[in-house]
């Protein structure tokens, strides 16, 4: 695997106009992305965890410039996305894909399944029907249908298989940078083991790299190498997956990994934060988690704390660990 | 053994459609006990919504009707009672909590109207009454300043807020048993983790029955005492949360357990189980299980599957652990 950076975000922010009253006058920004950097190699699978509403589909929407960033830069392959005009990006986007969360409103319902597969083949550029016909029919057999398949329309698979078809379409066009926005939230239990499989399977033979976006940690554990923990549009930890799981830092954190329900007789002692998440449109001064913190301090009211190492590539932003 | 509180017996609910007959619960049995958390658990599609709402009468009929089977509570058949008799029943004694708050509760009365009204319908409490009951019993649930929160509509409170509403509504008349179908799983983890603990101190402040409806294995482990597994519209295998989490005999719960993604363990490669639920209008023959089942025997493709003792209280509903088959692979 190659140690070098495939994509590089710096400073990200995204925000959302409020506005309001008589002459739409600007109220307010809502803060969904929020100075956001991190990197992710060639190869690796970084994992973005964090509640609804958090920022991290945006953060994953933005990339791709499906939103348009409101500061920041985010440097694919040395080449500044940000400043790229829609035709640049056209030819990017090849190398970038995204997976969806719900399969059935990505799909069009007018469409067979290989004519939305084979779309994507035909606005790069692939002209000739058999070789179009061709390629959707391998990648259909490469994530675990049959060719024929391909000639159904989507109402006539299950949501597992829709999934497989979301996959099949982001890859179509040979990718490096997969996207995935909660690919497996929607899915049950048995056919999420499936799909993960899948996505494990294909990263290993195509060489991808994925931003994988889920809410939920398990699943984070199971096909990340790295986690970012993002809450109220910061990252508030990121970490290799053995330095987030045994050596949690952040309160947030902690209190995540102590929510999820585990099947394991030993009962850990459960964190519960109280409240819920505040408005990104005002979010609290200082620590953002201050508000629901178990460990707050004084300082945690009036400074906001930075993302900074504290060895072992482990980043962390929380007042407890200035060192 | 305690007596049973609710037992259903045979339930079949079926539906019947133009494609043809989707037999969404197809005879099961269960009990539940006094003051015990049963938790049925299933993928989606398997029949627990179906079976709470056959229990409560809830069965859209056409295309639905329940074609056989008993649901006992306190002596009476609910199936074979009147509407008004059910009535009666339905909200009082028995509660339901849905999964989605947000399509439950009505988006133009404040949740303290939508509390009063059971109130004041089935306890026949005055309006004053009725408000300070509602009052504290959104305290109950931990709704900060209850008070003024009676006074919102939905639109104003979060999906954990109005789950809490709803969990409060479902408690307004003291009920004897409580039917909550998925509450946690619309929620975030932070919330979920709430919700549960909520929960969990209600089974130990009132003595109330918990029949509750996940998918999560988790969650079940959490506040479970028995459970019963579902798939495609049968039982499974049934058994207190400990048994059958520690020592689970049927392939599919087997299969389910493994492929959850431990937290405790390194990266190995997830165990799936192969292929989906079946179709419920052409079941196949036999267990419905086999085509996905990595054990299936010759048997298994024509016989209905039996149900087996195989320790105290645990029952499994496969042909593996009948003791008169000779196995024989498929």
């Amino acid at each position: 695997m190659l140690d070098h950076k495939l994509l590089e975000v710096h400073n990200l922010k995204k925000y959302y106009p409020v506005t309001g009253g008589l002459f739409s006058q600007h109220l307010g920004d809502v803060r969904a992305v929020d100075d956001v950097s991190f990197d992710i190699k060639e190869g690796e699978a970084l994992g973005l965890v964090g509640e609804s509403g958090c920022g991290k589909s945006t953060l994953g929407r933005t990339i791709l410039r499906l939103e348009e960033p409101t500061e920041g830069q985010i440097i694919y392959r040395k080449t500044d996305i940000t400043r790229l005009n829609q035709r640049e990006l056209r030819g990017l986007r090849q190398e970038m894909q995204m997976i969806f969360q719900d399969p059935q409103s990505f799909l069009d319902p007018r469409m067979t399944v290989g004519q939305s597969i084979g779309e994507a083949l035909l606005i790069h550029g692939v002209r000739d029907d058999k070789e179009r016909e061709q390629r959707v029919i391998e990648i259909l057999e490469r994530v675990g249908l049959e060719g024929q398949q391909g000639l159904r329309y989507p109402h006539e698979f299950s949501s597992g298989q829709r999934q497989r078809i979301g996959i099949g379409r982001a890859l179509i066009l040979n990718p490096k940078l997969i996207i995935a926005d909660e690919p497996v939230s929607a899915l049950d239990v048995s056919i999420q083991a499936q799909i993960l499989n899948l996505m494990l399977d294909l990263r290993e033979e195509f060489g991808l790299t994925y931003l994988f976006i889920a809410h939920d940690l398990s699943v984070i554990k199971y096909v990340s190498q790295r986690v970012a923990v993002m809450y109220l549009g910061k990252i508030v930890e990121l970490a290799s997956r053995d330095e987030i799981f045994q050596n949690t830092r952040h309160p947030y954190t902690e209190a995540l990994l102590s929510a999820i329900p585990g099947i394991t007789q030993k009962k850990k002692t459960r964190i519960i934060l109280p409240g819920s998440v505040p408005s990104p449109i005002n979010p609290p001064a200082g620590c953002r988690f201050h508000t629901r913190c178990h460990r707050v301090l004084p300082l945690c009211h009036q400074e906001e704390p930075n993302l900074r190492d504290i060895g072992n590539e482990h980043l962390v932003a929380c007042h407890l660990y200035r060192g | 053994m305690e007596k049973a509180i609710l037992s259903v017996r045979n339930l079949k609910t079926y539906f019947f459609t133009q494609r043809g007959t989707i037999k969404a619960v197809d005879g099961i049995d269960f009990d539940l006990l006094p003051s015990e958390c049963l938790c049925l658990v299933g993928e989606s599609g398997c029949g627990k919504t179906v079976t709470a709402l056959s229990i409560l009468g809830l069965i859209d009929s056409p295309p639905g009707r329940i074609v056989a089977g008993e649901v006992v509570y306190h002596d009476v058949n609910l199936l074979k009672s009147s509407r008004e008799q059910v009535r009666q029943i339905r909200g009082k004694e028995i509660a339901m909590i849905f999964q989605d708050a947000q399509s439950a509760l009505n988006p133009v009365l404040t949740i303290g109207d939508q509390i009063a009204e059971q109130i004041k319908l089935h306890l026949k409490f005055s309006r004053r009454e009725a408000k300070e009951r509602t009052v504290s019993l959104l305290k109950e649930v931990g709704i900060p300043s209850p008070a003024e929160a009676a006074d919102y509509y939905p639109h104003q409170l979060s999906g954990g807020m109005k789950q809490r509403a709803m969990i409060a509504m479902s408690l307004s008349c003291d009920p004897q048993i409580l039917i909550a179908d998925e509450p946690t799983t619309a929620v975030d983890v932070t919330i979920k983790a709430q919700i549960l603990d909520i929960f969990r101190r209600l089974k130990e402040t009132r003595q109330m029955s918990l029949l509750f409806i996940t998918h999560e294995l988790g969650v079940v482990s959490e506040i479970g005492d028995r459970m019963v597994v579902m798939y495609a519209g049968r039982l499974a295998e049934t058994a207190t949360v400990a048994e059958l989490l520690g020592n689970p005999r049927h392939p599919y719960t087997v299969g389910l357990i493994n492929c959850l993604p431990d937290m405790t363990q390194g990266n190995d490669r997830l165990q799936s189980i192969p292929g989906t639920v079946p179709s419920l209008i052409e079941p196949t023959n036999g267990c419905l299980f086999h085509p996905r089942c990595d054990k299936a025997l010759a048997i298994c493709r024509r016989q209905k599957e039996p149900s087996v003792l195989v320790n105290q209280g645990h029952s499994v509903f496969c042909h593996l652990y009948s003791p008169a088959e000779t196995s024989q692979p498929c």
